[in-house]
């Protein structure tokens, strides 16, 4: 039981730490950014017919006045207290644009995420466990040109084949054009997550089943498998018992991992889909200096990545015996 | 004594393996060349040879789990029927058994208990095993222990427990005890030593001379790959009684008779010479030597010499 707090107790503190870098690192390079929040927020044309107090008052809206490291620690004061500001470009608390994004995006990633954890180690595992079969070959070939493949191109190329040429799937956003937002449907919104979704996953696949694959071939060449054999139990039973239960511990942790793959692909990916999720809300409050949400959306992110790996880490300790029962492992 | 039936024959026995030289030429890389081994029901066979000869793959050649780049030839009988793959497939794990050489054989993830079962559950099963622990003073708490956290003492007993969940009539033990303490070593001898005399043959495969003449019954020695004598155990209790220069060599390099060595190393199997291997190192070469030698009777052994040095013929 101590051990377990010991454990959680160096996660939370490397987790405070890891936020408080982050946060800085995104402030910094706000801060030097050449974009000046007036001339992009307000447009070049308007910010020239403006009165001197005018531009005043927005300078001090936007902050631009007071000095870098003094505005990263009011931010930082207001943050640990749970009032995360208020988004300058939405002009609504910055928790309420990140939740209303977030809820977008997960249900996007959750969809890539899952699919491409399962598809990924089923075929992973089907490939290694014949090395060299055609079906193998065919999986790793596959696979290779996916993992070199830029996510951006593939949703380019999706978008224009369903969206462009066979016009089943809509072409982006997350609900149809002027519709109102009560008789927008489940369907509606699945419809309109398939491309971006499966874009993220194809990628995410292509990764799992390769890492999978590695580790299968290594299983089947294993001493253990060896004796399995010799033993006379089946392929089948050799999968059963042996190949995947080994497999499944680096899976799970891969699993976990990739989520900041997925995370940082759904940037991309919504960007191209025009899919109002998190990753497209960071791009604006990037280009818009929308100091607040930028880091708002820095912070979440990166508690959501390491999160990840913190769950891949726990689970280890509980699935493997050589962790969970033998402590000089831990 | 009444004459025990063949269990296991091995007859001109050869494994070999497909390489790629620089890139496209195929290669045949013979590893074992005219390997004969007999194995009796309750008797107890000694491989003997160093470390690097293949030993261990005269095993995988008998249960059939070679790599898919090896080429067997030669004939393997079993029980008077040639052992043809399926039959290696019907039979290995519960007739033919192997007893491996470490816990890196077991899988890390799976329990002792069920991964001995190889995971069945059903009563007769844990019942045997229950019984097959008992026999070797093993507790019934360790069938829920991982690999990792198994005693050196218990390792042993536990991995020829394996062996025993079928019905073993012929035990392959491939280096059952590397490493290990002599008294220790003496305690695992005897388990094989047990299986022997309940009737089942034993095909132990070592590098250590000293503990196959503890136990075994014939010792078969074993050089680059070749059988070079067949011998009774008795033989070697002295110099004058074995039949090649290198089962003499052997003999002599053992700590009580002297601990001499000799000149060289056994050649690389890319670099074999043609005729005896031992030929380059043997005091006794000569041209004759040099020329595909066939193993003869000599004295209720066998030998594969151009002059036996038992009947200095």
């Amino acid at each position: 039981m101590k051990e377990h707090l010991i454990f959680t107790g160096k996660k939370v503190v490397r987790m405070a730490l890891l936020l408080f870098c982050v946060s800085a690192a995104a402030f910094i390079l706000v801060s030097v950014s050449p974009v000046d929040p007036l001339q992009a927020n307000v447009g070049q044309a308007a910010l020239g017919s403006m009165s001197r107090e005018q531009i005043e008052k927005l300078q001090e809206y936007w902050g631009a006045e007071s000095p870098p490291v003094e505005r990263f620690f009011n931010w930082a004061k207001d943050f640990f207290r749970g009032d995360m500001g208020i988004s300058l470009l939405y002009r609504q608390p910055v928790s309420k644009v990140i939740g209303e994004k977030l809820q977008n995006s997960l249900w996007l990633m959750m969809i890539a995420w899952l699919s491409s954890g399962l598809m990924g180690f089923l075929l992973g595992v089907l490939a290694g466990f014949r090395e060299g079969s055609i079906l193998d070959r065919i999986m790793k070939g596959y696979s290779l040109v996916m993992v070199s493949t830029p996510a951006f191109w593939l949703a380019l190329v999706l978008l224009m084949v369903f969206a462009v040429w066979l016009k089943v799937l809509p072409v982006g956003l997350s609900v149809p054009i002027g519709m109102e937002a009560g008789s927008v449907t489940v369907l509606d919104r699945i419809r309109h997550a398939v491309l971006p979704a499966v874009t993220l996953s194809i990628t995410g696949i292509a990764n799992i089943t390769l890492h999978t694959r590695e580790k299968m071939i290594d299983i089947m060449e294993s001493d253990y498998v060896l004796f399995a054999r010799a033993r006379g139990e089946s392929n089948w039973s050799i999968v059963k018992n042996h190949a995947l239960r080994n497999v499944l511990l680096p899976a799970i942790t891969l699993q976990f991992a990739s989520v900041s793959e997925i995370f940082g692909g759904s940037v991309l990916v919504e960007q191209i889909f025009s899919y109002p999720g998190l990753g497209q809300a960071a791009v604006t409050a990037g280009m818009g200096s929308d100091v607040p949400l930028l880091l708002g959306i820095t912070v979440v992110s990166a508690a959501f990545v390491f999160g990840g790996n913190l769950m891949a880490n726990f689970l280890y300790r509980v699935i493997d015996p050589r962790i969970r029962r033998g402590g000089a492992w831990g | 004594m009444e004459e025990k039936k063949i269990i296991l024959d091995i007859r001109n026995f050869s494994v070999s393996f497909h390489q790629y030289e620089k890139g496209f030429r195929k290669t045949e890389l013979a590893v074992i060349r005219n390997l004969d081994v007999t194995v009796h029901e309750g008797e107890m066979v000694a491989v003997v040879g160093s470390s690097g000869s293949g030993k261990s793959l005269l095993a995988h050649g008998i249960l059939g789990i070679l790599p898919y780049n090896a080429v067997m030839g030669g004939e393997l009988w079993y029980d008077g029927e040639l052992l043809t793959e399926e039959r290696k497939k019907a039979l290995r794990g519960n007739e033919i058994v192997l007893v491996p050489q470490s816990l890196a054989f077991l899988d890390p993830l799976m329990k002792i208990g069920s991964q001995i079962r190889r995971g069945k559950k059903d009563r007769e099963s844990r019942e045997k095993l229950d019984r097959i622990f008992a026999g070797y003073h093993l507790k019934k708490e360790v069938q829920e222990l991982y690999p990792f956290e198994l005693s050196g003492g218990m390792n042993r007993r536990v991995l020829v427990s394996t062996a025993l969940m079928g019905n073993p009539r012929l035990v392959i033990a491939d280096e059952p005890t590397p490493g290990l303490h002599m008294d220790l070593v003496r305690r695992v001898m005897s388990h094989f030593r047990e299986l022997a005399d309940e009737g089942a043959g034993v095909l132990l495969i070592t590098h250590d001379l000293e503990q196959a003449l503890e136990v075994a019954d014939r010792v078969v020695v074993f050089y680059a790959g070749t059988t070079v004598e067949d011998a009774a155990a008795s033989d070697f209790q002295s110099e004058k009684t074995l039949r090649h220069p290198y089962s003499r060599a052997l003999w002599r390099a053992l700590p009580q008779n002297g601990f001499q060595f000799i000149e060289g190393v056994q050649p690389y199997v890319k670099n074999l010479p043609v005729g005896c291997p031992f030929g380059p190192r043997c005091q006794f070469y000569t041209e004759a030597c040099k020329e595909e030698i066939q193993s003869r009777e000599v004295q209720g052994g066998k030998v594969r010499c151009t002059l036996d040095l038992h009947t200095g013929r």
